[in-house]
């Protein structure tokens, strides 16, 4: 816990608020949210349904805008960029692992971890050699070629791991990594993780509602009703 | 390359609804592609039409006839390089189902005006030696298994009884769009007949086909013949061939109107129907869209995967189409030769057919393309699970 301390944060939110409109009424989500997240950190986010820490995620993750407040992340305030400088900063800073994997069903397990490369300037074979590094690395070498129906949910994942770190990103955000996975798959895709933190460094942002998920982390915030309680 | 590989196979992972939608188009297409050549076919007898050909008819109307007598004064009018003369015979082979155009004609002058008539030297001299010969198309021969030497009797219907032809030669068009299937026998063995049977209807003719030296001569020659017949009897009236086909084809102009709209609507309609495909497709892949936004992918790439799966099915359903367009057109033309003499798909109507589906893929992704782009990422992810 102290290490959160003593690393300069590569998050900081200040005064950050969000709402949704539903018809006529303005439901609040996120209230004067203040917090920062050091670099290298393991943070779960936990709370109930409806708490806002997934649109918490996607504003951090900058796959959502916010009303009023300030999100720097790396000395970037993403509030400032632009639709397509946002899509710029997020392929390239941000990793994402959705609940749901989110792969392409069209796409083998190769092309799926490929398509964050397609928008960087390396050759083909640069393509090919990395993304062969990184489904090494998730133990999935053999299963390149099997398309994401023919893999398990565990499997899944791993492949959603794998193009989620293609591009080397500073942060990894995780909604729900576990949400869909049986136990020993879970406990896997978490291990996982935790290693790409320890070994790699990798800041990891985490929504959760499985307190054994949330144990792994370094940190665990709380949201209820969209206000983040202490630790 | 890549997306390439996205689209295509995006376009068949739903195999049966992609496979209907292909086979929708390909249908449009092909009903479009024939509507198509019917109203074009319709005008071929005008666009067919020789410039240097003048056709004089009684001024009150074509069913009227003109004394035979006419040519040599038409002869004598000045451009005019020669004159062939006829009757539309109107007979029927065996039953009334078997009819086909039969034309009583001057033989010798009538083939000279006629240089897309193709017929082999030795048939040509045999039909203008014997006043019961008579020539056939290709076409009309083929269907009827004809072959010179036969005989072949016709019912007559204006000019009744039965009246048997030798057929001494089967002639072939110059151009793939030239009528095959009509049938030309002797004037005089038609004039002869009706003199001895009935006299008054003897020495008189349906029309006059006149040639020109020049096109630019025809407005002129038309006058001047014309003039010539004011104030007879049978006054007459001369155009030019377009013009007389034109006046044929004008009678039927508001069914021609109707057909290319009914060609029109069957587009539109597909239209629809492909842009609800795509609908479907774009919704159930909202998620999708979202996570390429994700990762960094913006509108341009959105709009390429769904412009590219509905131009993809479109054009393999107009492809398909338009590959199923031939076999149909053969068919018309053997089953409805009395009809369509010739079907002939055009390279025009090809291109046509390949524009429509083009254009109904592109129709089709506008709307998809638009709620694809639009969508946030956050709402768009909602709909992953």
């Amino acid at each position: 816990m102290n290490s959160t301390v003593i690393r300069p944060p590569i998050v900081r939110i200040r005064n950050l608020t969000k709402s949704y409109q539903r018809g006529n009424q303005n439901i609040p989500v996120l209230m004067d949210i203040d917090f920062d997240i050091a670099d290298g950190e393991f943070l779960a986010l936990m709370g109930p349904s409806g708490s806002g820490k997934s649109t918490l995620l996607n504003l951090i993750a900058g796959i959502d805008k916010a009303d009023t407040g300030q999100i720097v992340i790396g000395g970037v305030d993403i509030a400032l960029l632009t639709e397509a400088e946002l899509a710029r900063w997020r392929s390239t800073n941000v990793g994402f692992i959705f609940q749901f994997y989110n792969l392409i069903p069209v796409l083998t397990a190769f092309e799926n971890v490929e398509l964050p490369l397609l928008l960087t300037a390396l050759s083909r074979k640069e393509r090919c050699e990395h993304v062969e590094t990184v489904l090494r690395l998730v133990n999935l070498e053999e299963r390149m070629d099997h398309y994401p129906s023919q893999l398990s949910g565990g499997q899944q994942q791993r492949v959603a791991i794998a193009r989620a770190i293609i591009t080397d990103p500073t942060i990894l955000v995780a909604d729900e990594p576990t949400g869909d996975l049986d136990r020993l798959s879970a406990e896997d895709i978490l291990t996982f993780i935790d290693r790409l933190n320890r070994e790699f460094g990798k800041t990891v942002i985490m929504v959760t509602h499985d307190p054994r998920a949330a144990e792994k982390a370094h940190l665990v915030r709380h949201l209820e009703k969209g206000v983040l309680s202490d630790n | 390359m890549f997306f390439l590989k996205l689209i295509i196979r995006n376009a068949f992972r739903h195999r049966l609804r992609t496979v209907l939608t292909v086979v929708g188009v390909a249908i449009a297409v092909m009903a479009f592609g024939l509507l198509s050549t019917l109203v074009g076919l319709w005008y071929l007898g005008v666009e067919s039409s020789s410039a240097t050909r003048l056709v004089t008819r009684n001024s009150i109307s074509l069913v009227f006839s003109l004394p035979v007598a006419y040519k040599d004064r038409i002869r004598q009018v000045p451009g005019v390089k020669s004159v062939s003369w006829g009757n539309w015979f109107g007979g029927v082979y065996i039953e009334p189902k078997n009819f086909f155009p039969n034309f009583a004609v001057e033989p010798g002058s009538y083939l000279g005006l006629y240089p897309e008539f193709i017929l082999p030297p030795d048939q040509k001299a045999a039909f203008l030696l014997d006043r019961r010969g008579a020539v056939a198309g290709r076409k009309l021969a083929e269907k009827y298994r004809w072959k010179t030497g036969d005989q072949i009797t016709l019912k007559g219907t204006i000019f009744p009884g039965e009246w048997p032809f030798v057929l001494r030669g089967i002639y072939r068009g110059a151009q793939k769009s030239t009528d095959e299937t009509q049938f030309f026998f002797n004037w005089n063995y038609l004039n002869e007949t009706l003199k001895k049977t009935v006299p008054r209807r003897a020495d008189q003719v349906g029309f006059y086909m006149t040639g020109v030296s020049r096109p630019d001569q025809a407005a002129e020659v038309s006058v001047a013949i014309d003039t010539l017949f004011h104030n007879s009897l049978a006054e007459t009236l001369t155009e030019t061939e377009k013009a007389f086909q034109l006046g044929f084809v004008s009678m039927t102009e508001a069914i021609m109107v109707a057909i290319r709209i009914v060609s029109y609507v069957v587009i539109v309609i597909i239209m629809v129907v492909a842009a609800n495909t795509m609908a479907m497709t774009a919704r159930e892949r909202m998620g999708e869209f979202a996570t390429l936004k994700t990762l960094g992918f913006g509108p341009w790439y959105i709009a390429l995967v769904v412009f590219g799966e509905s131009i993809t099915i479109s054009m393999v359903g107009g492809f398909t189409g338009v590959l199923l367009t031939f076999p149909a057109a053969c068919w018309i033309e053997a089953e409805l030769s009395q009809f369509f003499p010739v079907f002939n798909i055009s390279p025009m109507t090809i291109y046509l057919d390949l524009l429509a589906s083009f254009t109904v893929g592109v129709t089709a992704a506008v709307f998809p393309t638009w709620r694809g782009v639009t969508i946030g990422i956050a709402e768009g992810l909602r709909r992953v699970g």
